[in-house]
């Protein structure tokens, strides 16, 4: 095990301490949403209480106070994911919107008739329709690269479908429902080679890889906060300068402009062209706290923990298997390289009924088909059952999900 | 029986378990088991009752003024409820089906599998049910 005090992180989680169903809470739905530690609870309410002013215009002293708070989580961001400028990063709502952002703006400008995108097989609902939606608008093809069975890219076909009609690839850094890591950076070698650019779609990368944009030349990258201890209602779009200066305005109205008259408007720079409207202050202000919080124990520790936790999920389920003599559990995802989420089905039960009897022993796990139905009718399944650990799960925790998988089956 | 005596003797079949979930749904799961199997035809996408993560399968049967149920789900617990539900409703006129107020999901501590109409099944089943009720009655 990595060397970190699991208590005190623990303790920083006010909500993991309850009983749900008359059991210690087991949260592993950690994909989804992540819970958060008291600074950030504490940001919020502090900002509320002492600091709340409209930012980037007033002249009073609170509204001064919360421009700098609020510009300091952008510096904050600048520096988790190592981009050359803090203006490289705008808030959006969340990853979904910073995708939106992308194909309304970058895409209505620099996309023709017969062009092409490139997706994967296994990218979230959100990174497959707002390119199908630009692309029947602008007549130009959607291309998808196919996936091996263990969940990883077929990088040949990858390498079949890139051509000089090619103008974008979409892609996901860590998949939710599979977990595996694509290898962006040879993906964005590649599209490069042919002047393609890449937008990676880094949900779930988050506080579980570590992102440096500029040595892996990310042409475009959307964070969640909520995914990554912060609240929910924040995304980051990150771009590089001269992608965004060439981008039309996304939506219009306040902030986002520099000077208006019923002839013409003139636009604002980069950040603020793409931050119309007041944007989520006090969300944006407590996000900080959680990019400090993943800063202060280190990525490293981070990912060691949750990588524990996963194999100890894994070789728990091989066990099982093996006592049962028989592969009564199938691991959804088996990739090499992975974040700690592993999907799995039951033979001969429901997903919805083994997330209904977790739930009875106080665990929190997500079923479905996790927004991926294209995965998983790769897959030939309706949906899975998806444990996904953080960095305040325990050994024991997982071995709890074990015996009560074993449980499950031998009802 | 009554629809409300068939809810009461539910709800004492269920208190045995006082608030021991895990079992609640052991036992829902072994009811499912024993729900007659649904006349393979009648399974048909015409009879579905949609949600998103369960599917549910209801056949009405109206005979000498009373309706009858067959009826199936994708899903080990919700066929348990639904089987409930059949239990309660079969044999009964569409009038006492459309006058029956369905207390015992809440006093069973089932109420979160009628809380969302996109997660379950059950739902959607339990209108659906009226809605054949409703349709008699009116003719």
């Amino acid at each position: 095990m990595s060397s970190i005090n699991l208590q005190n992180i623990r303790n920083l989680f006010p909500i993991l301490h309850q009983e749900v169903n008359n059991f210690p809470l087991i949260y592993l739905d950690n994909a989804a949403t992540t819970q958060k530690p008291l600074q950030v609870i504490e940001a919020l309410q502090s900002y509320y209480k002492f600091d709340n002013a409209n930012i980037h215009r007033g002249a009073h002293t609170l509204a001064d106070r919360s421009t700098g708070m609020f510009e300091a989580t952008r510096k904050a961001v600048q520096q988790f994911i190592h981009a050359a400028e803090a203006e490289e990063c705008i808030f959006t709502k969340g990853v979904t919107e910073s995708i939106n952002l992308v194909a309304q703006t970058w895409c209505k400008k620099f996309i023709n008739k017969g062009d092409e995108i490139i997706i994967t097989h296994m990218e979230h609902h959100s990174n497959i329709v707002p390119w199908q939606l630009i692309c029947e608008e602008k007549e130009a093809i959607l291309k998808v690269i196919p996936i091996h069975t263990n969940g990883t890219l077929d990088m040949e076909v990858f390498y079949q479908l890139l051509s000089d009609q090619t103008k974008l690839i979409s892609c996901v850094w860590a998949s939710n429902a599979l977990g595996t890591i694509n290898p962006i950076e040879e993906i964005i070698r590649a599209a490069h080679a042919k002047n393609a650019i890449v937008f990676i779609d880094g949900a779930q990368a988050g506080s579980h890889i570590e992102i440096d944009v500029q040595r892996l030349d990310i042409d475009f990258l959307a964070l969640s906060s909520h995914k990554l201890y912060g609240p929910t209602g924040v995304g980051v779009l990150y771009g590089k300068r001269k992608l965004l200066e060439a981008m039309p305005p996304y939506q219009s109205g306040g902030e986002m402009i520099r000077e208006v008259s019923f002839e013409k408007t003139t636009f604002n720079d980069i950040p603020f062209k793409f931050e119309a409207g007041t944007p989520n202050i006090a969300d944006v202000i407590a996000f900080k706290f959680a990019l400090d919080f993943v800063n202060e124990l280190g990525k490293t520790k981070i990912i060691a923990h949750e990588h524990a936790l996963l194999n100890q999920f894994v070789s728990g389920v091989k066990s099982l298997n093996s006592s049962f003599g028989s592969d009564e559990i199938e691991l959804i995802g088996t990739a090499e390289e992975k974040v700690a989420v592993q999907s799995f089905v039951i033979h001969n039960k429901h997903h919805f009924d083994i997330g209904l009897m977790l739930d009875a022993r106080g665990i929190a796990v997500r079923t479905g088909h996790h927004c991926t139905q294209p995965l998983m009718n790769f897959y030939n399944i309706e949906g899975t059952v998806r444990a996904s650990f953080a960095i305040y799960n325990t050994i024991e925790e997982v071995d709890a999900l074990v015996e009560a998988i074993k449980k499950i089956i031998k009802k | 029986m009554t629809s409300i005596e068939l809810q009461n003797e539910i709800i004492d079949d269920f208190s045995l378990f006082e608030d021991d979930l895990e079992s609640k749904l052991f036992y829902l799961m072994d009811l499912g088991k024993k729900l007659p199997d649904m006349n393979t035809a009648h399974k048909s996408d015409e009879f579905i009752v949609k949600g998103c993560q369960s599917k549910v399968w209801l056949y009405p049967i109206y005979n000498e003024g009373k309706l009858y149920f067959e009826a199936d789900s994708n899903t080990e617990i919700t066929k348990g409820l639904v089987s409930l539900l059949v239990r309660i409703w079969n044999g009964k006129t569409p009038k006492e089906i459309l006058d029956t107020e369905l207390y015992f999901i809440e006093k069973i501590g089932m109420s979160r599998m009628i809380g969302s109409q996109r997660s379950n099944g059950f739902t959607s089943m339990i209108k659906q049910m009226k809605m054949y009720a409703f349709a008699l009655v009116k003719e």
